[in-house]
């Protein structure tokens, strides 16, 4: 049987079966841990399970604990050989509600891959924002109306809230680049403690965007610098993917739903200003532009 | 080996002997010294094939041993109070996962307002979860008792946590003589833990499912089968504890006396009715004890049987359900509601409050002179109520 097996229930277009397989194909035979989310509601329902390595899903924010224990039962077992410890969870499980625990498991030196599927809001439940949510985007808690123009305030970057724990090897990908991640998942196992690698993954019906547009804004969000795609190792930036033509953020946001107000909002233009000085500032903090 | 120790050493002793693989736990008052003993054997070498891990909340701790005992691992951890709670989630979901998560609560008040002393409303709001409940009375017995945990929650007819019960301070504080076991003693009575099912890559398994309405019942009903089957996976194994180690500490509750009022008490109570009780005894009136030991799997057909040629039942609660009659108390009227007998529920001794001598020997004596209704009393002062 393969680590994720077809037949799961992801909308067609979902980003989070290709980061999945990807990683998988690089890590397994392993231990996968998973929060109460999409990717949990896709693939365990019981009788139907997608996964043919070991799996477990307990609450929506203690996934990063959860693999802790497995990590110290297989020590004190002598079973450490039996493959790696792997985390799938959402964007909310992660930066949100999981958050204390992610940092207990960084801080405790937990040898565990922590993989955070970014689909920025918590989609299973149809769209509401999380911390990894970025600014103006629309979504059922963050709408846009006579006062507000969508989500204010920055996406969180929990990038940094890793490097500040000092884990050891702390990576973004996207789904747009299966390669990298590929790459990246095998790379972090050369590490030992945590490992933090974060992947950018469209979702159709949050987004408001068609199943073959996936990939296309997926790759959009990097060429335009909003999505920098990093990695880390000791601390220390040792890669980055750099951007042949840098495009303007607005070919980003037209192209889906949850932006599309900002063109029509009394506010609209001040907040695609300010995404564009963001990823603007990324480019020039991490080197983007060739 | 016969010693003078505090109630923690009692339990963090027991736990070594049982040969855990992973302890986590996030420190509480009053449960802190039972982890400091367990993390200064950690750090001496002495527990073996054992990981201790300290957790950043309770949450994370029960989450950890989630983890743990999903993959094989015999699993420990001690709370209380506001930690119970936070863990609650968390525990829920262990039973459900059928985890035989094996844990000491050093049952403390809960919050507001904010107390560190004793009662049992933080383990009764655990009721329902599917966790066996026992409580114990001395540091002998919850020295004995931890090893009974691990072999009934582990027992595969079972497979559910198993929380003992100690009370926060009168218990973990006290110093008390207890005969400490012996490493042969444990190994001979406790196998080392074999689950049927465990996360293993030699064969992968889905834990955690998510359950559409036409399997989520049958999953919860199994649950209870599982705690009603526990009843007599645990009278068997406290009978084996009797005869290994020579100390009887009787079934799901103990009673010897024949009268016709009853006492029921939990926990470091029971010492002190006792005392009472004897004491009256001896005086000539009818009134016996009854040692509620577990709670959960309750036992009824127990009670029924003690009951049947009793009049009156006094319950001591030590908790509440606002709104509602205490959880012993709803549990006990249940279990007697076709006889003929009147219950008193008296509460005592939330957040810590002493119970003296004279306070149960009156609201005994009460009842049996005729002077106190049947229904629910509280021992407590007039107090001015600021919002009414």
């Amino acid at each position: 049987m393969k680590a994720f097996g077809s037949g799961h229930g992801a909308c067609p277009g979902c980003g989070l079966p290709i980061a999945v397989k990807n990683v998988l194909e690089s890590v397994a035979p392993c231990f996968v841990v998973n929060s109460t989310g999409c990717l949990e509601i896709i693939s365990s329902q019981y009788g139907k399970s997608a996964w043919g390595v070991p799996y477990i899903h307990s609450l929506f924010e203690n996934a990063a604990a959860v693999a802790a224990g497995i990590e110290v039962a297989l020590k004190a077992l002598g079973r450490t050989d039996e493959g790696p410890i792997v985390v799938f969870a959402g964007d909310g499980a992660t930066a949100d509600i999981g958050i204390g625990m992610l940092s207990g498991m960084f801080d405790r030196r937990h040898n565990v891959l922590y993989v955070c599927l970014d689909n920025e809001a918590y989609q299973n439940t149809g769209n509401q924002q999380s911390g990894l949510t970025p600014t103006g985007c629309y979504t059922t808690t963050t709408p846009s109306g006579k006062m507000l123009p969508g989500k204010l305030g920055p996406k969180k970057d929990m990038v940094a809230i890793a490097l500040a724990h000092k884990v050891p090897y702390v990576a973004t990908a996207s789904v747009a680049f299966p390669r990298d991640i590929r790459r990246k998942a095998k790379r972090a196992l050369d590490f030992d403690g945590p490992k933090y690698l974060q992947i950018h993954s469209p979702c159709v019906t949050g987004w408001g965007i068609e199943g073959r547009q996936a990939i296309p804004i997926a790759r959009l969000a990097v060429e335009t610098g909003l999505y920098p795609i990093l990695e880390y190792e000791y601390g220390k930036l040792v890669r980055v993917r750099k951007i042949k033509q840098r495009k303007p953020v607005e070919e980003y946001l037209k192209l889906q739903k949850r932006y599309r107000h900002l063109l029509k909002h009394p506010r609209g233009y001040e907040i695609m200003e300010e995404l564009q000085r963001i990823a603007d500032e990324n480019a020039m903090k991490f080197g983007l532009d060739v | 080996m016969m010693r003078v120790v505090r109630g923690f050493y009692s339990v963090a002793y027991s736990v070594k002997l049982c040969k855990p693989n992973v302890i986590c736990a996030y420190p509480i008052t009053p449960q802190t010294e039972i982890v400091e003993r367990l993390a200064e054997m950690y750090a001496n070498g002495e527990l073996e094939n054992c990981e201790y891990v300290t957790a950043e909340s309770e949450f994370g701790a029960a989450s950890i041993l989630v983890g743990a005992s999903a993959a094989g691992a015999r699993t420990f951890t001690a709370t209380c109070s506001q930690g119970l709670i936070l863990m609650s989630e968390v525990l829920w979901n262990a039973a459900g996962m059928r985890l035989p998560i094996v844990l000491v609560n050093t049952n403390r008040s809960l919050s507001a307002p904010l107390s560190i002393w004793n009662d049992h409303q933080d383990s009764m709001a655990m009721r329902d979860a599917g966790i066996i409940q026992v409580y114990v009375e001395n540091n002998q017995e919850v020295h004995d008792m931890i090893p009974q945990a691990f072999k009934i929650a582990e027992d595969r007819r079972v497979m559910l946590p198993f929380m003992v019960c100690m009370d926060g301070y009168k218990l973990t504080h006290a110093y008390e003589p207890v005969d400490l076991l012996s490493q042969e003693l444990v190994d001979s009575f406790l196998p080392p833990y074999d689950p049927p099912i465990k996360l293993t890559t030699k064969n992968p398994l889905t834990f955690g499912s998510y359950a559409t309405p036409d399997y989520y019942m049958e999953f919860r009903v199994a649950m209870h089968n599982a705690m009603e089957r526990a009843r007599r996976v645990m009278e068997e194994v406290f009978r084996e504890w009797a005869e290994v180690s020579g100390r009887d500490w009787g079934g799901h509750i103990t009673n010897s006396q024949e009268a016709e009022t009853y006492v029921i008490a939990m926990g470091s109570l029971v010492g002190l009715v006792r005392d009472v009780v004897e004491e009256l005894r001896k005086d000539g009136k009818s009134v016996g004890l009854i040692k509620l030991r577990t709670f959960r799997p309750f036992p009824a057909k127990e009670l029924r049987k003690a009951l049947k040629d009793a009049n009156k039942v006094i319950i001591f609660e030590r908790s509440l359900s606002l709104g509602s009659e205490p959880p012993v108390t709803l549990d006990v009227k249940s279990a007697i509601q076709k006889m003929d007998v009147d219950v008193y529920s008296l509460v005592v001794g939330l957040g810590g409050r002493d119970v003296p001598r004279e306070v149960v020997k009156r609201n005994i004596e009460d009842v049996l002179d005729g002077k106190t209704e049947p229904g629910l009393h509280f021992e407590a002062k007039q107090f001015e109520e600021v919002i009414v």
